[in-house]
């Protein structure tokens, strides 16, 4: 009862209210069609509209980093940059390249932006703000993701430019390799989690999360996880497949218009998809920070709508993205290929087995501090 | 063994370097912006002294210059950016004297090089550091230096003092020879 007015700003009142309306007047055919296309809606609006902050905040926070100002001269500190952006970017003419393979060139970024969709379906958002949410969440979302390396090799192929094809080669042998480390790093979560459901995931994580109840192995899983997550992205110092002194601009070299828009929309995207999901399956998702014990802060922390945690949860990951970016030189592409296979996932491997000793032998720290996490 | 030990030591040293360089640019992230928002900032703007941005012929309270119409600077111009247009006066004592009646620059021709300011006998332009010089036609930037009414400075004493002495320099020279 309390926690029904303890939390004003949640969305699930008016969930239930449009649920129950509906049902009132239609057939039950009818009420899934309606609500799942103002699903398929709100997730378009927000993903576009996310979109559009994390390009200003990237901006913004790279020009802090390079000491300037960034955007600040469409409206107040520029916070309408990336508005005028996509009004540029809609209204920009699509060029038609002569001899390219006109159906993949024009498929390849439907593919991209599909990808980035579908994942971005699987990822919950608060408390009931979750489309799709399965038993095997993980394995979804490892599986859709990794789609979007079609489309980069459709577009670096159907462009019929050397650019774009050495830039979608490196791309992908570079998210070959990683797929392997991030799959491998969310394995050892769900060997601690003993689920592949997101939101049995979070709701494990009540008290103690992931990122500290395995202690150690959960460190290191976490941290192969961003790098893998950045690698997949093409971005940070993984960016070698647009690396913009040796290849213009990699695989979207022949894109202009909305169809670079795509591209560049699943690029910011993925990087929050990577985020959200390292902040759902290591850092509690949109779970508040609750102690056992203290139902008073518990209390006040539920207060602070779930979204706001998960955002601010997910923000904190985006921004160790951007100073990862523009900390490091760009690796070569042997450099690349080395930190993978010679690195990264023997230390997945071994982390696994630690993982599954820690969880046998009762070592988490769940485990070891029945009453305190 | 040693290669064992090799990995591992890399590794860890890879890691601290990495920590090192995030540290670095997270210091970079707090320190004072250093764009200039130039509109905005005129009072406070610093251009440098050397900068050449517009050729000026400097007048004093008098309304007199220091250039003699020789046509030095002229000659020196590459690109044919000045143009000195003397007339031809009688003095009191009756000799005939070249002074100037325009000095005309364009700043559209000008390459900045500033070789009419280092070959000038008498110092008599110079450039300044005034850059907003954009204009809407092309016209506008053939400039005239010399101010209307403006007339030759006569030299102070001292100097002719130096000239005469050394000419006779020069004379007694030519006489020893």
């Amino acid at each position: 009862m309390i926690l029904n007015y303890s939390q004003p700003l949640e969305f699930t009142n008016l969930i239930t209210w449009l649920d129950t309306a509906l049902r009132s007047s239609m057939s039950e055919f009818w009420v899934l069609l309606i609500e799942f296309v103002l699903v398929a809606v709100g997730l378009l609006a927000a993903y576009s509209v996310i979109a559009m902050i994390l390009i200003y905040a990237e901006r913004k926070i790279t020009a802090f980093f390079q000491a300037r100002f960034g955007p600040n001269r469409v409206g107040k500190y520029g916070i309408w940059q990336s508005v005028a952006d996509v009004i540029k970017i809609l209204l920009k003419e699509i060029i038609h390249i002569n001899r390219s393979d006109r159906f993949l060139f024009f498929a390849a970024p439907f593919f991209m932006i599909i990808a980035s969709m579908l994942t971005f379906g699987a990822i919950p958002f608060g408390k009931f703000l979750h489309a799709v949410d399965f038993n095997i969440g993980v394995l979804y979302v490892t599986a859709v993701s990794s789609l979007g390396i079609i489309g980069v090799l459709l577009a670096g192929w159907s462009s019929n430019n050397k650019y774009s094809m050495i830039g979608a080669m490196r791309s992908g042998a570079q998210f070959v390799s990683y797929e392997l480390s991030a799959g491998f790093a969310l394995m050892t979560i769900v060997v601690l989690a003993g689920t592949m459901q997101f939101s049995e995931m979070i709701e494990g994580q009540r008290y103690c999360w992931n990122l500290f109840n395995g202690h150690i192995s959960s460190m290191i899983a976490f941290v192969i996880y961003l790098i893998s997550g950045h690698a997949e992205t093409n971005r940070g110092p993984f960016d070698l497949p647009e690396a913009e002194s040796e290849l213009t601009a990699g695989y979207h070299t022949e894109y202009s218009g909305k169809q670079f828009g795509f591209f560049y929309l699943a690029e910011y995207l993925n990087m929050f998809i990577i985020a959200s999901i390292a902040t759902t399956v290591f850092l509690g998702g949109w779970m508040p920070i609750q102690i056992h014990g203290l139902e008073t802060f518990n209390q006040i922390m539920w207060y602070i709508p779930s979204y706001v945690w998960f955002f601010a949860k997910t923000g904190v990951l985006i921004f160790l993205s951007l100073w990862v970016r523009w900390s490091f030189p760009r690796l070569r592409i042997d450099q690349l290929l080395n930190l993978e296979w010679k690195y990264l996932l023997p230390i997945n491997l071994v982390n696994i087995v630690v993982m599954v000793i820690i969880v046998l032998t009762g070592l988490t720290l769940t485990d070891l501090f029945p009453g305190l996490f | 063994m040693s290669s064992i030990l090799e990995y591992f030591s890399g590794l860890f040293k890879g890691i601290k370097s990495l920590l090192i360089g995030m540290s670095v640019t997270w210091k970079e992230l707090w320190t004072k912006k250093v764009t200039q928002q130039y509109p905005e900032n005129r009072d406070t703007l610093v251009i440098s002294d050397r900068f050449r941005a517009e050729l000026t012929m400097p007048h004093d309270e008098n309304n007199e210059h220091a250039c003699t119409a020789c046509g030095i600077c002229q000659m020196n111009c590459p690109n044919g950016t000045i143009n000195v247009l003397s007339a031809t006066i009688e003095t009191e004592d009756g000799k005939k004297k070249k002074i100037l009646d325009t000095y005309t620059w364009d700043l559209g021709m000008c390459t900045f090089c500033n070789l009419c300011v280092i070959t000038c006998p008498s110092d008599a332009i110079k450039f300044e550091n005034t850059f907003e010089n954009a204009v809407f036609t092309r016209s506008k930037l053939v400039q005239q230096l010399n101010h209307e009414g403006s007339k030759l400075r006569v030299k102070p004493p001292k100097s002719t003092e130096s000239v005469t002495k050394s000419t006779e320099c020069i004379t007694k020279e030519a006489q020893n020879k």
